[in-house]
This record gives structure tokens, sequence and C-alpha cells, in this order.
């Protein structure tokens, strides 16, 4: 395997962390309006994603530098490209971060009720456009033969990647509503997994309809073949499984599972990508592949090098972070948010 | 307008903002866990409670850093894409470096901090509090080391089309960097001490409850500041000796100096013609500048229109003068906010040995503003590096002009540039009211707000 596959690979696993993650951080937001009937519920629903949504950002955080020192050309054709739609994204990160922080800080209902909204859509909206541009990126988008979008902010809104936002959208709320049923108590806890159940079957559709139409949509059943290998195959499983579960009150299988979706989907789409990058719609000679938009082998070198010795270190102490906060909340609990 | 101009100052306005939050971060970490060290050795309660109060001034200040660095990460490739493809090999290195090393364990340990008061030891808590310190204050230094690449690049070679690294470690021991980060780092300290001491001297001055928090914070970030402030005014000069030799047109700007001078005079005051680069109205220090350039009262100082004769040989024709106003100003209102506080410190610290501070209430009176020089002093110190490297945006290399995306139209970016400009201004007057509020509550607050049963149910939606 070459430095350019090895990097490729490491920014997918950033991804899949990231979706994982930061996943049901999103769900979370997403239900909080529906579950918290009072300020003491939406408490206790914020305060379970309280010590690690920061963290789970910098998923992203590292993706995009990462992007940057390994593929410069995909970072700066992507993020150029896809101007409007990441200002949106950026805006609606910038309001849920500070929402967590500011909104039990003052007692005043307005205060909070704005917070809570902006909580809301802060969450809803990337969940919404990272479908989109998981779409985008498989469909193929117009890249002209310099590596520039000409496509303008319209075109990144066709029914392929709508549907892709679609999926994500109800797949993170489900996988939010399951990583609930594992950190709330009582009352919530019951709501939570009704809510699980009843997200199950729309992400089951949602998801369905999405691989169906990149039938007509992509290359992906050309390029990855009659038989797609075992993460697509598995990823449906793993969804179909999470459904069994969930109705049996299995908390902990239906997280690991919808968990297990995402990861799966989303090794799906990057497989789907090898070794392009950035798929142009104009020619396939345009497009961005992992060695027409890398860095230079020593800067690859120098990374690979980084990366090996503290991925696994970041990997220990987030893992003790969780495993210091793995108690179920209760409406007693004393919250910090 | 033209998009180029749009984006820089999208760029502008956006990370001074960013850089508005970051170095109270930097000095404040630093300070609540040297404090909560001091507790868990003593076993003190006074230290508990400073913590805790002046850990929830940190936290307010710390999501909107969060938040405003979001947009950083990506402005690179978003506004600036022709100056990510050139520079990307080398540039986008230390920012993903930074988010690994820095980012991860600064957000984890914050929130073990936040949320571990109960679950953990005292002394892994206080511990989880010097992660945070140190992964702030690494994410500062690896974020310079990508600044520094674009005021004095090294380590790369021009292949392909753009600089890619050959160096790595070049990138690391850059002379400019380890004239830059101390700078910054003690003027985070600086920006945690002010901040400090002017909110303890408001409480002393009110007499609120609980004297001995204020009395102690106000003594230990006195001593702080001290310690800030001089290391800040001894590498600034170092700094200022530094871009003599690498940048001598930026200092050339900041000096308003417009012919060469051996023994070269400091400007006191200058009241410049920009356009025919020539003074209006002019007060001088004579040899003031050789001193400060070269530690000696002779030696030649380049002036803008030699430097600009010599770049148009080295670069071919152009015009090579950073805007020398604003250069010229930001550095005089860096440099006397510096004055000010060095002298303000002083007091203080005298006062502080003469036991006689809380009776000084003129000067107890005027501490509380006075936490606005460091903050002038950061953004001013900023914009004239920025600025004064102008037309550059990589030193020598490439042009800020030739950086632009020209995938982002005008309109897009007049959009993205209101959009910001309106939510970070609104943001600001909520950050602003919490942190009056806070500020002014004192420890009394401190106790987790209970849940108000009168809150009504303001975003029940029924599904
Ligand atoms: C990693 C790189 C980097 C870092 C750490 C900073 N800057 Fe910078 N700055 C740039 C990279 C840059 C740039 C990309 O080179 C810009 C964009 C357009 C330009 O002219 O230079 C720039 C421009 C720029 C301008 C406008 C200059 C002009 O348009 O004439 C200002 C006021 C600042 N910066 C201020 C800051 C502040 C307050 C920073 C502290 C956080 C800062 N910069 C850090
Ligand atoms: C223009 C380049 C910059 C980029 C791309 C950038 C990026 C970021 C990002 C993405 C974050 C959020 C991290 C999180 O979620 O925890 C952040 C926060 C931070 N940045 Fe920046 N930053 C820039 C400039 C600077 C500079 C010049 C400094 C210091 C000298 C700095 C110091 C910090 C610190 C200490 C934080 C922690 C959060 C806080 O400030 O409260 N950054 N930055
Ligand atoms: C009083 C004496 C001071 C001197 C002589 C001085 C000198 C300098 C110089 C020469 C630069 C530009 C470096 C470059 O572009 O290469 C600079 C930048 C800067 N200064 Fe100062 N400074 C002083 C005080 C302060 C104070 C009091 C603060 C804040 C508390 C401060 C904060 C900054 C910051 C944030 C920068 C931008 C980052 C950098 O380039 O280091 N300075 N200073």
């Amino acid at each position: 395997m070459d430095l350019n596959t090895l990097w490729f690979l490491l920014i997918a696993v950033l991804f899949i962390g990231f979706f994982f993650l930061e996943g049901f951080d999103y769900g979370v937001g997403i239900l909080l309006p529906f579950l918290g009937k009072d300020d003491n519920q939406r408490r206790q629903i914020i305060n379970s994603i309280g010590p690690v949504w920061d963290a789970n950002e910098v998923w992203l955080l590292t993706a995009g530098g990462a992007m940057f020192a390994a593929f410069p050309n995909w970072y700066a054709t992507m993020f150029s490209g896809f101007y409007l739609a990441l200002v949106l994204m950026l805006l609606a990160l910038i309001i849920r971060g500070v929402a967590f922080e500011f909104r039990s800080k003052d007692k005043h209902p307005t205060w909070r009720a704005t917070w809570d909204w902006c909580i809301f859509v802060g969450s809803l909206v990337p969940a919404l456009l990272w479908g989109v541009a998981m779409g985008n990126l498989v469909r193929g988008v117009p890249i002209d033969a310099d590596m520039h979008y000409v496509g303008g902010f319209w075109n990144l809104l066709n029914p392929y990647a709508l549907l892709g936002g679609l999926a994500t959208l109800t797949l993170f709320t489900f996988h939010g509503a399951t990583f609930l049923t594992l950190k709330l108590s009582g009352d919530l806890l019951a709501k939570s997994r009704a809510f699980a159940k009843r997200l199950w079957l729309p992400s089951v559709v949602a998801i369905f309809l999405f691989v169906i139409s990149g039938y007509w949509a992509t290359d992906m059943f050309t390029r990855l073949g009659v038989n797609p290998g075992v993460a697509p195959v598995f990823a449906g499983i793993a969804l179909l499984a999470a459904g069994y579960f969930i109705y049996r009150d299995r908390s902990g299988w239906t997280f690991i599972l919808s968990g297990l979706t995402i990861v799966l989907s989303t090794i799906t789409l990057f497989m789907g990508l090898y070794p392009r990058v950035m798929v142009s719609s104009f020619n396939d000679a345009w497009s961005l592949t992992i060695y027409n938009a890398s860095s230079s082998p020593y800067t690859l070198t120098v990374m690979s090098w980084i990366a090996l010795i503290f991925v696994p270190i970041v990997l220990g102490y987030t893992i003790w972070s969780y495993w210091v906060f793995r108690k179920r909340i209760h409406s007693h609990t004393e919250l910090e948010y | 307008m033209d998009a180029l101009l749009l984006a820089r100052l999208q760029f502008a306005i956006t990370t001074v903002y960013h850089f508005f939050f970051v170095p109270l971060t930097l000095g404040l970490s630093i300070m609540l866990a040297i404090m909560e060290t001091i507790y868990v050795r003593t076993g003190d309660e006074k230290y508990k409670r400073m913590v805790k109060f002046w850990g929830k001034l940190f936290l307010i200040n710390f999501a909107m850093g969060v938040v405003t660095g979001i947009v950083q990460e990506f402005q690179f490739g978003m506004n600036w894409s022709e100056y990510s493809r050139f520079v990307g090999d080398i540039f986008g290195a230390p920012l993903a470096i930074e988010a690994l090393l820095a980012f991860f364990l600064e957000s984890t340990f914050l929130g073990l901090w936040l949320f571990g008061w109960d679950k953990l030891s005292k002394r892994v808590h206080a511990f989880t509090m010097w992660m945070v310190a140190i992964g702030a204050n690494i994410s500062a230094l690896w974020i310079l080391i990508a600044n520094s690449f674009m005021q004095e690049p090294v380590g790369y070679v021009l292949r392909n089309g753009r600089a890619e690294m050959n160096d790595f470690f070049a990138l690391l021991t850059n002379p400019h960097v380890w004239a830059q980060f101390p700078h910054v780092f003690f003027s985070g300290i600086t920006t945690a001490a002010m901040f400090v001491v002017g909110t303890s001297a408001f409480h002393l001055l009110r007499k609120s409850p609980d004297k001995a928090v204020w009395h102690s914070s106000f003594r230990f970030s006195m001593i702080y500041g001290l310690i800030g402030i001089v290391l800040v005014i001894m590498q600034g000069h170092t700094q200022a000796q530094h871009m003599v030799k690498n940048q001598p047109m930026k200092l050339a700007a900041a000096e308003a100096l417009w012919d060469s001078e051996d023994p070269a005079a400091m400007s006191l005051f200058t009241w410049g013609d920009e356009k025919n680069r020539r003074d209006v109205f002019a007060i001088r220090m004579p040899a003031l500048l050789s001193i400060l350039a070269y530690n000696r009262p002779s030696g030649m100082v380049k002036g803008i229109n030699d430097l600009q004769a010599e770049y148009e040989r080295t670069y071919g024709p152009g015009d090579y003068v950073p805007p020398v106003a604003i250069t010229y100003w930001t550095f005089r209102m860096m440099v006397g906010a510096g004055m000010v506080l060095l002298v303000l410190i002083l007091l203080g610290i005298l006062y502080i040995i003469k036991e006689n501070y809380p009776k000084k209430i003129w000067f107890m009176k005027l501490l509380p503003w006075a936490i606005a020089l460091p903050y002038i002093a950061n953004s001013t110190g900023w914009i004239m590096a920025e600025v004064g490297r102008q037309p550059w945006i990589v030193f020598g290399l490439q042009k800020t002009v030739d950086a632009v995306s020209p995938a982002v139209s005008t309109g897009e970016v007049l959009f993205s540039l209101i959009i910001f400009t309106l939510l970070y201004g609104i943001l600001m007057g909520a950050d602003i009211y919490l942190l009056k509020k806070f500020a002014i509550a004192g420890t009394v607050l401190d106790k987790p707000q209970p849940d108000s049963e009168t809150i009504p149910d303001g975003l029940g939606v029924e599904l």
C-alpha cells in the first residue's frame, strides 16, 4: 500500500469516527425539543453529551486538517466549491456550540428557549448537510480541468444528494435515540426507547431509497460489482438487526448496531470514491484523485509518523473519558449544562 | 468591491474576533491549573472557590474561542483556495498536527474537568486542568508554526508549481516561531492577569463577600502580570530586532521611515502623506530606532523607498509597500498599551508590598477599565504583523492577490461576510452579558443554579 492510499484510509477513518460520535450528538440535539418536556428533562438530555460533544467535533477538525495536509487540492476544491453550503454548516456549528455552554447560565425562559432552538437547528442542519455532501462526492460535481468547482450552490441540491441528506438525518437521529437509551433513566428512558422504535423504519426507508437511486445517479454499482463486498451488505444487515433489538429493548446492542450501520455505510461511500476524492461530472480525467490531489511523499511520510504516534494516545484518553462518564443521568443528578 | 477585498475583510474580522478570546484561554488555563494545584497541596478551600469562580468565566470565554476556531479551520480552503494549493504541502501539516495534538487534548480534558468534580480524585482533577492548559498552549505553538511559514518561509523547495516541504525540522526551528511564540504566550499571561486583577479590584472596592478570595486573586495575578508584561516587552524587542533582518519593510512601515537612516531616529508621532511618501508633521527621537534594532546608537535602518527599489530588483516591478498608516498606528497602539500596562502593574506591585492597595481608591477604580489594554494590544499586534507583511501572503513567494479562491463569487463572499459579522456581533452581546453577570455576581452564584420550576415549556413540540 502506498502512502497516498494510507492517507485516504486515515481520512476515511476520521470521517467514520466523526459520523459515529458526532452522529449521536446531532441526534440528541434534534430530539431535544421532542423529548424534553420541562427544563430539568432538557438539561438531562443535554448533559448526556455534555462532557464529549466538543471532543467529538474535533474529529471533524482533524479530518479537515488531514485533508489540507495530505490532499491540499481536495481541501481547496471542496471547501471553495461547496462555499455556501459550508457557510450554512459553520453557522449551525457556531450557534450549537455556544448554546451548550450558554443555555443554563441564565434563568430567563426566553433565554433558555432561544438557545434550545439553536441546539436543535444547529444539529439538524449539519446532520442533513453531511449526507448532501457525501451524496455529491460520489455522484460527481462539475469540476473543470483546473480542479475548480464551477457548479454554484443549487447544483448541490440535486435529488440524489438530498436523499443522502435525508438518510444521514434519519440515521443520525435514530443513532441519537439509541444513545439516549443508554444514558437516561426513568421517564426519559422510556420515551427515548419509544422514539428509537419510531425512528427505525424511516431510517431504513431513507437508506434504502438512497442506495437504490445510487444505481442511476452514481457509478457505485458498476465499480463495486454485483457482489459489492462485506461493508454495504453488513451495513444493511446491521440496520435490520438494530430493529430487531430495539423492539426487545436491548439498548446496548441497538446502539452498537446503529453505530455499525454508520461505520459500514461510510466505508461503502469511501470505497465508491477510491481512488478518487472528488469526481468530476464533466470528464473522468478531471476528477481529483489520491495522486493528483496529494502532497509530496516527504510530507506524507512525516505526517504518517505523527499519526502513528499520536492517534493511539488520543484514542486512549478518549476511551478513558467515556469510561469516567459511563453512568446514567437521573433527574437528581447535579447538572453542569 | 471585489471578492479579494471582501475575502480579506472577512479573514481579518473572523480572525481578530477569534483571537479576542484566545489569549485569555492561554493565560487563564495555566492560572487555574496553578490555583487548583495549590488547593490540592494545601487543602485550602479558598483556592477551590477561586478555581470555581474564575473557571466559570474561563468556560464562557472558551466556548466562544472554540466556535470561532471552527471557522478558521475551513477558511483557508473556502476563501484562499489558491493559497491552499500553493502551500498545502507545508501549511496543512501544522494545522493537522494542531488538531491531533492539541484540540483533542484540550476538549477531552475540559469535559473531564467540568463534569468530573465528583467523579475524579482531587489530584486527577487538577491534572485535567493542566492538560487543558498544555493543550491550549501547544495549539498556539502549532498555529504559530504555520503562521511563521507565511512570515518567514523555511524548509521548502519550489517544485511542481508549489512550495513543497523538504525539511520538517526547519519548520519547527523557524527563527520566526521562536521570536513570536514567547511574545504571544506572555501576552496570554498578561491578558489573564489583567482580567483577574481588574475583576478582583472591582470586588474589593465594592466590599463583596468572600474578601479573602479577592485579596488572594489580586495579589496572585499582579505577580503573574508582572512576569507577563516584562517578558512580553522584552520579547517584543527581540521580535523587532528579528524583523529588521527578516522583514525590514514591515519595520520601516511600522516606523513610517521613508528613507534609510544611520543612525535612525524613532518616531513618536508622525502625520504622514502616504501617497507621496513624506512626513507632514513628525516628532522623532534621534538614534532610538538604531538602538531598538541593534542595541547600539548607530546602524543603518533601511527606509521604505530604498526597500521598494531593492524589492523591484529582486521580485520584478510592483508595489511592495504595505499600508503604512495602519502598520504605523497599530504598532503605536500595541506598544503604548504595553507601556501603560507596565506602569500599572509596577504600581500595583509597589502597593502590594506596602500593603496599602485597598486604600488607593483611584487606582482600584482604574483597574477594571485597564482590562481593555491587553485586548487592544493583542488585536493591534496581529493587525500590525499581518498588514505589515502585505502585499505578500507568503513572504517573497506568493502575493495575496494570487491566493484568493477563483471559484467563489463576490456575491457569495459578501453574503458570508455579512452573515458572519451579524452573528459574531450578536454573540459578542450574549458573551459580554454573561461575563458581566458572573463577574459581578462574585462567588455567590457559584452553586449550580437551581432548576427553576417557573420556567415554562417554551420549546415543547408535540409529536
Ligand atoms: C495561519 C495563518 C494565519 C494566522 C495564524 C493568522 N493569520 Fe492573519 N492572515 C493570514 C494568515 C494568518 C493570511 C491568510 O495570510 C491573510 C489573509 C489575507 C491576507 O492578506 O493575509 C491574513 C490577514 C490578516 C489580516 C488582514 C490583513 C489585510 O488584509 O491587509 C488581519 C487583520 C489578520 N490577518 C489578523 C490576524 C490575527 C488577529 C491573527 C490571530 C489569530 C492572525 N491574523 C493569525
Ligand atoms: C488562523 C489560523 C487559526 C486556525 C485555523 C485556528 C483554528 C482553531 C480551531 C478549529 C479551534 C477550535 C478547537 C476546539 O473545538 O476545541 C481553535 C481554538 C483555539 N485556538 Fe485557534 N486558530 C487559528 C489561530 C489561532 C492563533 C494564532 C492562536 C494562538 C496564538 C490560536 C489558539 C487557539 C486556542 C488556545 C484555542 C482554544 C479555544 C479557545 O480559544 O478558547 N488560534 N482554533
Ligand atoms: C511594549 C512593547 C512591545 C513591543 C516592542 C512589541 C513588539 C512586537 C512586534 C515587533 C510584533 C510584530 C512581530 C512580527 O510581525 O514579526 C508584535 C506582535 C504582537 N504583539 Fe507585541 N509588542 C509589545 C507589547 C505587546 C503587548 C503588551 C501585547 C499584549 C498583551 C502584545 C501582543 C502582540 C501580539 C498578539 C502580536 C502578534 C503576534 C506576533 O507577531 O507575535 N504586544 N509585537
